[in-house]
Formats: structure tokens, sequence, C-alpha cells
């Protein structure tokens, strides 16, 4: 269970400080996927962050299972139990997948391990084991194996950011198919995944709206769905390919 | 029977990943002299007369054979200058290992030039692993300053994989490369410097015929207060392909200098050329801590994948 108590964020602007997160309080109960979407520049990214360690609440406190966490770097959380996935992937130079998913894992998994962690997001293992995690990679790959390392993992709370973000229509129907899996197999653990897809928040047992830094409103998919039809924080995917039309 | 003693043997392991006494054709040099040799029906190696070194002549057609000739030094204040031709024959293919280890625990300089040259015959495909290392906690510094030349005949493969990781203070490497039409080249040089080390690097190829090309790949790191020149130039004077490229990561006080440079006397050369320095990108730290990785630990993963 993940709290979040009076979480506050500023950075430093030219002429006063911008606050992008005010007085934010919310419980992530266990076995939960919770959707946070809302307007662009509402702060959804900077509140997964916040939960990760890697910005710093400038007031607030942040609880992991009754620990408070406020004050651990990302390592100490992480070895508590939190996953974060990358808005924007990470490439590394030299760094293989099976290498990146053994850090991940934390041991040396076997590459049939491996496999099965890159077949989870729908990549054939075969084919990736042994690539650089590199600009070589597409962003579809990228993400993929992002939100791979995070399935290694094994842990107690997974943050996505945006997971949708640059990936094509084929991948973002394997990636809602990932999330529905992980979400049958969730256990005592949850789920955050900040999206402003409609096909997402369909998932979502609880959905947050966080409009300029602050708790528009939340509850239960059924209720808070039906508000965000048709307004930017539940976009659909592309009409024309969902109708099968073909734009010549 | 060889007899070396355990700086030695570490020594080995360290540049020639030598357990044993190497299969194939070999020259084991211990501090300025031949402690084992061995030629084979197809490699041979002749010790030369008018100065300190070796002729290894490999003959044509020869498959899937190895040479060795590592060299370690473990006496203090040594200095020692080597010349070693490699003859490969027509046609052949094999795999030469070279590599230097010095071990200086005294207060004199430790110093080990070697000049290499390989004559690459027509259709002949080589690959040349050399790494270089360097231990001991003596004031003496540990020098090496290889220059190596390599001739390609025509429609012949060099591939070149040229480490130098640890323990080194100061390093000025000469390579010098000339090929004939449909000749390849492939240079992987991998360098980190730490400390007070001094790293100098210059690369001069020439791509003299039609369908030669060149790929010259520098990777390294520069920790502490240590200095890196890097420049390769590539001349095309045929239609020719050339790529240089030249990528440091950079840290603490180090200083790096990247020079590439390319020359076109051909309206059909194709050259380019890349470099980049920078520091480890805030966001690979970041992803590797996600991961539960200290810092400390994300930076020597991020760096060790960077120099495999």
């Amino acid at each position: 269970m993940l709290e979040l108590k009076h979480i506050s964020f500023t950075v430093p602007a030219e002429e006063k400080n911008k606050e992008i997160i005010h007085d934010v309080s919310l419980t992530i109960p266990d076995s939960r996927l919770v959707v946070i979407t809302g307007p662009n520049g509402g702060g959804k990214s900077t509140l997964a962050r916040l939960i990760a360690g890697i910005e710093r609440p400038t007031a607030g406190q942040i609880l992991l299972n009754g620990e408070d966490i406020t004050g651990k770097s990302i390592t100490e959380r992480a070895r508590l139990g939190i996953g974060f996935a990358f808005q924007q992937p990470v490439r590394f130079k030299g760094i293989r997948v099976l290498d990146l998913l053994r850090l991940a894992a934390g041991r040396q998994i076997s590459p049939a391990d491996a496999c099965d962690y890159l077949a989870a997001v729908g990549l054939c293992a075969r084919d990736y084991i042994e690539r650089e995690v590199n600009a070589s990679l597409s962003g579809g790959e990228l993400k993929r194996i992002e939100i791979a390392t995070v399935l290694a993992r094994k842990t107690t709370l997974s943050v996505f950011d945006e997971p949708e973000a640059g990936i094509d229509l084929w991948s973002f129907q394997n990636l809602i198919e990932v999330f529905q899996k992980m979400r049958e197999q969730i256990e005592d653990s949850s789920i955050v995944i900040i999206s402003h897809q409609e096909r997402i928040l369909n998932i979502a047992d609880e959905i947050i709206v966080l409009r300029d830094g602050s708790i528009d409103r939340r509850g239960p998919r059924g209720e808070i769905l039906p508000t965000l039809i048709g307004t930017p924080s539940a976009v659909t995917g592309c009409r024309k390919v969902q109708e099968g039309g073909n734009r010549a | 029977m060889i007899k070396l003693d355990e700086i030695q043997k570490r020594l080995l392991r360290e540049v020639a990943d030598l357990h044993t006494v190497p299969e194939g054709a070999y020259n084991i040099r211990s501090n300025s002299q031949s402690v084992g040799r061995q030629s084979t029906a197809h490699i041979e190696i002749i010790p030369k007369t008018d100065v300190s070194g070796l002729d290894i002549r490999i003959a044509p057609g020869t498959k899937n054979e190895s040479v060795h000739i590592p060299v370690v030094m473990t006496q203090s204040g040594l200095k020692e200058l080597v010349y070693n031709d490699f003859y490969i024959g027509e046609g052949a293919d094999v795999v030469i290992v070279a590599g230097c280890g010095i071990d200086n625990c005294g207060t004199q300089d430790s110093q080990h030039d070697g000049v290499h040259r390989f004559f690459v015959g027509r259709g002949a495909s080589v690959k040349y692993v050399e790494k270089h290392y360097g231990s001991g906690e003596g004031s003496g510094k540990r020098i090496l300053n290889p220059v190596t030349e390599v001739y390609l005949e025509e429609d012949s493969t060099a591939e070149m994989e040229m480490v130098q990781i640890k323990g080194v203070d100061d390093t000025e490497r000469t390579t010098k490369a000339e090929l004939a039409a449909g000749a390849r080249l492939v240079v992987r040089e991998r360098l980190m410097t730490h400390g007070d080390q001094r790293a100098v690097s210059v690369y001069s190829v020439t791509l003299n015929g039609r369908g030669a090309s060149a790929d010259v790949v520098s990777r390294s790191v520069a920790r502490d207060r240590s200095y890196q020149k890097f420049e390769a130039t590539i001349a095309g004077n045929a239609e020719c392909h050339g790529h240089t490229e030249c990528d440091g990561i950079i840290m603490d006080d180090a200083r790096i200098l990247a020079v590439p440079a390319l020359e076109a006397n051909n309206v059909d050369a194709a050259l380019v050329h890349e470099a980049a320095i920078g520091k480890i990108a805030g966001d690979q730290l970041i992803k590797l801590m996600t991961l539960g990785l200290t810092e400390a630990e994300a930076e020597e993963q991020i760096i060790s994948g960077f120099l495999k």
C-alpha cells in the first residue's frame, strides 16, 4: 500500500517558484490497478517521479506499507519493491537486453527466463536478447523492453509513466494485453499507470484525475470514466484506423 | 618447461587469457628474454639477428591457427624496444594474440615499446588481439608505446582489437595502415585511463585501392585527472569507404581531446567521421538505480558495458 500525505513539489522559476504538485493526498491499496489521468502539464509524470524517488517532495510524506520512505533514495525505494518504467526509455551502449533484464532481476537469470519476460511484452526473445539497448532499437521495442525490466523485478508497486507514448497502434494493442495480464496476476502488489488513453482507463480499478497539480476527482472506473469520455483526459485511438478506413 | 612466477602468470592471464602454455605457435617474452617458443608446421617464429624481436612467417593457406606472443615485465627499471614482423601468406586465416603486462613494484620506470608490422598477403585474413595492462604499487611508471603498421594487399582483411583498461601510466599508440583494392580494416579500440595517466592514440589509414574500406572505432573512458588524445586520419585515394568514430566518457577532472580527420583525394571516396565526448547521462544512472543498483554500481555497469 502506498500513501501520499499532503505532497507538494515546487521548482524554482524566474520570478517566483512554480508549484507543480499542490497538497496531494492519496492511498493506493494493494491488488489495485490505478490510472492517473488529467490534462497535459497537470503534474502526472512529476507525481510518478516523486513516488520513485527521482524527485523529492518539498512538503509532505510518502509511506510504503506503513514505512516512511520520503527521505529514501531511488535505490532504497527500488529495493523496497518500487518499480518504475520511464516514459522515454533510456539507451545504453554495450549493455544487452539480457544484461538489463539480469540487472532488473537482481540475479543471473537464464536466457530462458529472460525470454519469458520478453515474450510477456510481445517480443520474440530470440531476436532481442543479445541486442544492445541502443539506438538501433525502435521506440516501441525500447518501450516494451522497459516494461519487461519492471516485470523482471517482482515489485510490490509498479509505476508506468505514459507507457503508450511513442509506440505504434499495433504495439499499443499488445500493451493493453500486457497490463490486463499483469492485473490478473496482481496478488498483493499494485500498479499505477500514468495515461490518458481511454483503453488503459478501461482496465483501471480506480481512476484519479490530476489537474493543475491537485486531485480534481477520484473514484472507481465506473464512476469517473463516463465523466472523462470526449475530454483530453480519455483520448481514444485513431478513429480512422479503428473504423478500418484508409487514408490514401 | 617454462618457469614463471605467480606475478608473471597473473600478467599472462590478464593480457592473453592464458592459463597454460598456448596451443599452436607461441613466444613468451619475460623480462626481455624469450622463456618459451614454439613454431608449427605452418607458422615459423624466428628471432631477429640485428635487433631484438621476431619474424613470424605464416605459410600461405594456413587456416584456423593461432600465434600467441605475450610479453610480461616484472623487473622495475627495465626498458626495451622490440620489433616483431608478421608475414601472413596469401589466403591464410589466423588469429594473433599479442599484449603486454607490466608489474612495477619499484621506483624506476618500466617501459616496453613494441613495433609490430603486418604484411597481409592477398586474400588473407588476420584477427589481431592486443591487450595492455599494468599493475604494481611502486612509484616507477609503467610505460607502453606500441607502434602498429599494417600493409594490406588486395582483398585481405585485418580485424584489430586493442584494449588498454588498467594500470598503464603513459602510452603513445601509433597505428598506420595502407590498404590495396578490396582490402578491409576493422579497428576496435577500448581505452580507460585513471589517476594521472596519459594516453595518446594516433591512427593514420590510407585507402589506396578501389573498394578498400576502413572502420576505426575507439571507445574510451577517462577518469580522475587523466588525459587522452585520440587522433584518427583516414585518407581516401580511390573509390573507397572510410569511417572513424571516437566515443568518449569523461569523468571527474579528466580531459579528452578528439581529433578526427578525413582526406578525400578521389571523387568516389566516401568518408565519415563521428566524435562524441560526454559524461555518463543522468538518465542512465537513474534507470539502473530504479532497478536497485547504487549510483556507484550503476556507473560501473555503464562503463563496463561501454568498454565491452
